[in-house]
């Protein structure tokens, strides 16, 4: 049920594509003014309070304390529209008004939250340093040093799509083949009970003196560290398969070969994708070590750098774009999940 | 369901003749072999819908196998039109006590899943339509088998065998499932099918009601390992009554033949 569709069945007189808090519109108006103006105060602290006096002053602090502001004027324009197209007709903007004061509570928090660490870092200097830094800082690496994490962002997406994908292709059809066929079985399953637990970390030493380069090498391990759970789950996917579906189709004129596709492969799509999802997982770790100890860019290799001059908030910077890959990458393959997989009932949401 | 003067689906087919000569079955069971089949000699006619009665677990769900061609006899052969049967064919279709939809496809898509396997569905894909019509789907092309009532669910299994005009319809427990109200319906639809289309028919019930009321003739086996006891021609016409006395009488030789006799 869309927000449309539950504000449609509320009565008029309680307004408005409100999921939550009653739906009384000057509630939902007082809800983002309420978090607008902790967004101000936390650009008027950031701004006004100078910066504790036995340290260094911060730059970009400017810069960060605007942002703030553009952040609660857009609040405020929320609650505007918000108590504004009460009357209107049911839209798209009062959806995404309807989805935003959803987060008040989150918008609040991260404006008490960043106001507190503002304060405990910049202006009191509570915290040791160098290891920790005021949020500016962090703004002013992604300002300055924009285009080394942009490289470092995109070498490090082509290095884990490249291992994840061989990985995953070759997991799949190798999980197949062994819940397939008994002769394949018979050869690669020892094989995996060896080689599977086996931390595809462990190959590190090996990878890169015989790989041609550190990239490779990093992709094979990837490759190993995504491919084995793939593997893994789709085999017992496949093995799972009620035979009950084989005979169906095989009394219904069905080939080996559409046994596979059109029967074996969908039934365990299910099993599949928590061995994607294991996969990925698998690959992350992989990849930042990997990065950290061989490949000479990455988002790993950027945070080893940082580390090594005590560029705090370089490293924090990074970690903060590392968590939007990962997340973004998990985002994505649940998508594509939910897209194939919409005869389940009862799925996960991510 | 019951539109049946244009049934173009499943046509006017010429039933298949099935031959069971002395054909005896064993599983292994923890080593040793388990005897399920012994020496089933069986003769099918043409368009003859012919019930299997048999305590649970006698071999009923075995023979049937045995004839879609899952399995090979251990001992004896079957003759499909006076040709041993060596394997699956989509003349011989069977539809099981589960639907068995498979999940991942809509209704439609799981009706075409035979003609899918086969090529046909460029050429054949209108049949896939009236089948859902035959078998009152129409309107649920779309659904997943998970969206469907039991009943729905079993008729989609229906159409997905009618669709393939087989000369043979083999049905193990099609009813068992269902309540018992969409189960006296579907017995009398089964039958406006059977006798609209011209297949042979066979069908494992454990009701002995259905098979009186649906059958030509009802096979009774002993308990395991399956011997046919008894072969009773159900003479009487179509559409039938469940009230009727010569069934009544019927209903309790066979149940004299299972061994109940004394519970009736
Ligand atoms: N694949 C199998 N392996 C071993 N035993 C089996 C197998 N299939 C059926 N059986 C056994 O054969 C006997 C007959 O089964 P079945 O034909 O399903 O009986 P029913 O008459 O109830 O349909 C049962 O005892 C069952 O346990
Ligand atoms: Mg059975």
């Amino acid at each position: 049920m869309s927000v449309n569709d539950t504000a449609a069945a509320l009565p008029a007189a309680n307004g408005g594509a409100l999921p939550i808090g009653g739906g009384l519109p000057s509630n939902l108006l007082l809800r983002f003014s309420a978090a607008a103006l902790l967004w101000f105060a936390a650009s008027g602290v950031t701004a006004l309070w100078p910066d504790a006096a036995d340290a260094q002053e911060w730059e970009r602090t400017g810069e960060f304390a605007s942002l703030l502001v553009v952040a609660a004027g857009l609040l405020v324009l929320a609650a505007l529209l918000a108590a504004a197209i009460r009357p209107a007709p049911r839209s798209r903007l009062e959806a995404a008004i309807g989805s935003l004061s959803a987060s008040v509570p989150w918008l609040i928090a991260l404006a008490l939250g960043v106001t507190g660490w503002e304060i405990l870092t910049a202006k009191l200097n509570l915290l040791p340093r160098p290891f920790f830094v005021p949020p500016q800082a962090l703004l002013e690496v992604y300002l300055d040093d924009w285009p080394r994490l942009l490289d470092c962002f995109a070498a490090s997406l082509r290095l884990l799509v490249t291992g994840y994908a061989v990985g995953s292709i070759l997991g799949v059809v190798t999980g197949v083949a062994i819940g397939w066929s008994r002769a394949v079985g018979y050869w690669v399953h020892p094989v995996l009970r060896l080689i599977g637990p086996l931390p595809a970390t462990a190959w590190l030493p090996i990878a890169f003196f015989a790989f041609p380069t550190s990239w490779s090498a990093s992709v094979f391990l990837i490759a190993l560290a995504s491919g084995v759970p793939v593997t893994v789950l789709t085999w017992s996917g496949v093995a799972g398969v009620n035979s009950a579906y084989y005979d169906i189709a095989r009394t219904l004129g069905a080939s080996p070969r559409f046994l596979v596709l059109k029967v074996a492969v969908p039934a365990a799509m299910p099993h599949v994708f928590v061995g994607l999802f294991m996969g990925l997982g698998a690959s992350f770790a992989v990849l930042v070590v990997a990065e950290m100890l061989g490949v000479k860019s990455g988002v790993g290799w950027y945070l080893q750098w940082a580390q090594g001059w005590a560029a705090y908030g370089n490293m924090y910077a990074a970690l903060l774009v590392m968590a939007l890959l990962c997340s973004g990458l998990v985002t994505l393959l649940f998508r594509v999940r939910d897209r194939l997989l919409a005869w389940q009932k009862g799925m996960l949401k991510w | 369901m019951v539109a049946l003067e244009n049934t173009d689906t499943a046509g006017m087919t010429t039933g298949m003749t099935i031959d069971v000569q002395a054909v005896s079955h064993s599983f292994e069971l923890h080593g040793a072999p388990l005897p399920v089949l012994d020496g089933v000699e069986l003769r099918v006619e043409p368009g003859e819908l012919v019930a299997l009665l048999g305590p649970s677990g006698c071999g009923k769900s075995t023979l049937l196998r045995l004839v879609a061609g899952l399995e090979p006899p251990s001992r004896g052969g079957i003759l499909a039109d006076g040709r041993p049967i060596d394997g699956p064919d989509p003349s011989r279709v069977v539809v099981f006590q589960d639907p068995t939809l498979y999940p991942w496809r809509t209704v439609r898509d799981n009706v075409a899943l035979g003609l899918e396997a086969r090529g046909l569905l460029r050429s054949q894909g209108h049949r896939i339509d009236k089948a859902l019509a035959l078998v009152g789907l129409t309107g649920f092309e779309k659904a997943y088998p998970h969206q469907l009532s039991g009943g729905m669910a079993q008729r989609a299994a229906l159409a997905r065998a009618l669709v393939n005009d087989p000369r043979l319809l083999i049905l193990d427990e099609p009813l068992g499932k269902l309540d018992s109200l969409t189960r006296l319906a579907m017995q009398s639809e089964l039958v406006d099918l059977w006798r609209s289309s011209g297949f042979t028919g066979l069908l494992v019930t454990h009701d002995i009601e259905e098979a009186l009321f649906m059958a030509t003739r009802v096979i009774v086996f002993s308990g395991r390992p399956a011997r046919i006891k008894a072969d009773l021609s159900i003479d009487r016409p179509y559409p039938r009554h469940r009230g009727d006395p010569v069934l009544t009488e019927l209903r309790h030789r066979i149940l004299e033949l299972l061994g109940l006799a004394e519970t009736w």
